[in-house]
């Protein structure tokens, strides 16, 4: 059984650190109210371009691959997070687990040939 | 200090005041830290550059990173009229927040950590993978050419990392035999002939350790890999439509991530709190200070390598992680597996 109580301090650590980086986005919000700081005009509240208006919506088109590679991702971030509860219980699940896990690497790799061969890894 | 706290105002409020007293005791000098590491940064690369970097606020220019701080504070927030304020906010402090919040079961000595859980290193490797919300958050919010590419590369980037990085913890959990950070630190007491302590002494870990320094740099996109702000590309990344201290943040945020990933280093594969050798007048420095020289000694690293190798190119980076690393963590976990067997578990199988 897991003892919930022993993530109290993270839960609680969490809840000081969001304070944390509040109050340091808020306050200096505050302050320049005060000091006179905060002088907002149309030109400096516009976005960044090298110096002339920006002429298309930024929000456009990108390269697929970075699609392929948070696909790519999925697959193998899912399959580390397999091989966690195995590689703390070999010593329990002996030859037999060893194996298993083996051939589903192995059957994985292949996977990864496949990707690689398709080209689904180049960037020219 | 818990005990003392709860006999005097009791149970539950003496608990909550204690831990978070602990807390402030370790996000506190974190900051300190972070303010620190600004500086030593500076210098070093100045040092290397042959310059003499910030020495005039205090003594040895001590106090620059303070005198930073103060202005960024009294400066103007500019949220750009076509950003979602909303997410353009949320952006930093997801971005500190989960900075800070990977320290929590780091151990700092014998028994010295905030939440001694079980799953110490899954907590951390969950809070690392976290970081990309809030790069990513920032570059769409901004709605700015820039700050999105910056955004994209990032995101792909981290995850690209992170697989490898991954695969290089299975192969120090399958070596410990456990998740818990404190019993990973235990176990490396004595690996080399009984009196070296630290899993990277160890031939078939070694080069795990210099695989994982090198993505930890990637994963926090510092140079060589620092693509995402890219000066002569990207203006400055994700960051570019920030100010005041939401622009602060990031940093103060990269840098403390820089620091637990320096931290993560000493600990997984040098040994973390116990001294580099097994040698008991050694065990009179508290662990500490063995845990603060050991990141220290990887923060310079990190520095050395900022101002002497020269930036990858996004394809580079990308082989790198996907058609180097990937593939040789991935033996690698085969390999200590099945060395595993033969020699420490097979043999009663």
């Amino acid at each position: 059984m897991v003892d919930l109580s022993q993530y109290l301090p993270i839960l609680l650590f969490l809840g000081v650190a969001i304070v944390l980086s509040t109050a340091f986005v808020v306050l200096p919000m505050v302050a320049a109210q005060f000091t006179g700081a905060n002088k907002p005009n149309p030109d400096k509240l516009a976005e960044y371009e090298c110096g002339f208006p920006a002429f298309e919506d930024s929000r456009a088109q990108f390269d697929v691959r970075f699609y392929l590679v948070a696909i790519l991702f999925i697959i193998f971030d899912l399959e580390a997070a397999f091989l966690y509860p195995w590689a703390v219980s070999l010593k329990e699940i002996g030859w037999t687990g060893w194996l298993a896990m083996m051939t589903f690497l192995a059957e994985l790799v292949l996977g990864f040939v496949y990707a690689w061969k398709k080209g689904a890894l180049e960037w020219e | 200090m818990t005990a003392f706290f709860q006999t005097h105002l009791g149970y539950g409020f003496g608990w909550f005041l204690a831990t978070l007293i602990l807390i402030l005791i370790i996000a506190l000098p974190l900051m300190l830290a972070v303010a620190m590491a600004i500086y030593a940064d500076r210098k070093i690369w100045a040092a290397m550059a042959l310059r003499r970097g910030p020495n005039v606020v205090g003594p040895f220019g001590l106090l620059q990173s303070f005198a930073d701080g103060l202005k960024v504070f009294l400066q103007e927030t500019i949220i750009p009229s076509s950003a979602n304020r909303g997410l353009f906010l949320l952006a930093p402090i997801i971005t500190f927040t989960i900075a800070l919040i990977g320290w929590a079961v780091i151990p700092f000595g014998p028994d010295m950590a905030l939440a001694d859980i079980n799953v110490g290193l899954l907590y951390t490797l969950a809070a690392s993978s976290l970081g990309v919300y809030g790069v990513i958050l920032a570059g769409w919010a901004s709605n700015s050419k820039y700050p999105f590419y910056s955004a994209i590369r990032a995101a792909a980037q981290m995850v690209s990392y992170e697989v490898s990085i991954g695969f290089i913890l299975i192969s120090v959990v399958l070596w410990a035999g456990s998740f818990n950070l404190g019993t990973i630190v235990l176990a490396q007491k004595g690996e080399i002939f009984g009196i070296i302590n630290g899993f990277g002494f160890n031939p078939l870990l070694f080069p795990m350790a210099v695989m994982f320094l090198i993505s930890a740099m990637a994963e926090t996109a510092r140079a060589p890999f620092d693509l995402t702000e890219a000066e002569s590309e990207l203006v400055a990344g994700y960051q570019t439509e920030y100010s005041s201290m939401a622009f602060a943040l990031f940093w103060l945020g990269e840098y403390g991530n820089v620091l637990l990933m320096c931290a993560l280093n000493a600990t997984l594969f040098w040994g973390g709190w116990l001294p580099p050798i097994d040698w008991a007048p050694l065990y009179y420095v508290p662990g500490i200070i063995w845990l603060f020289i050991k990141i220290s000694a990887f923060f310079f690293v990190f520095s050395w390598v900022k101002a002497t190798v020269p930036r990858y190119r996004y394809d580079q980076l990308m082989r790198l992680g996907w058609k180097i690393f990937l593939p040789v963590s991935l033996f690698w976990v085969f390999l200590v597996s099945g060395f595993l067997m033969l020699t420490r578990y097979g043999a009663g199988a």
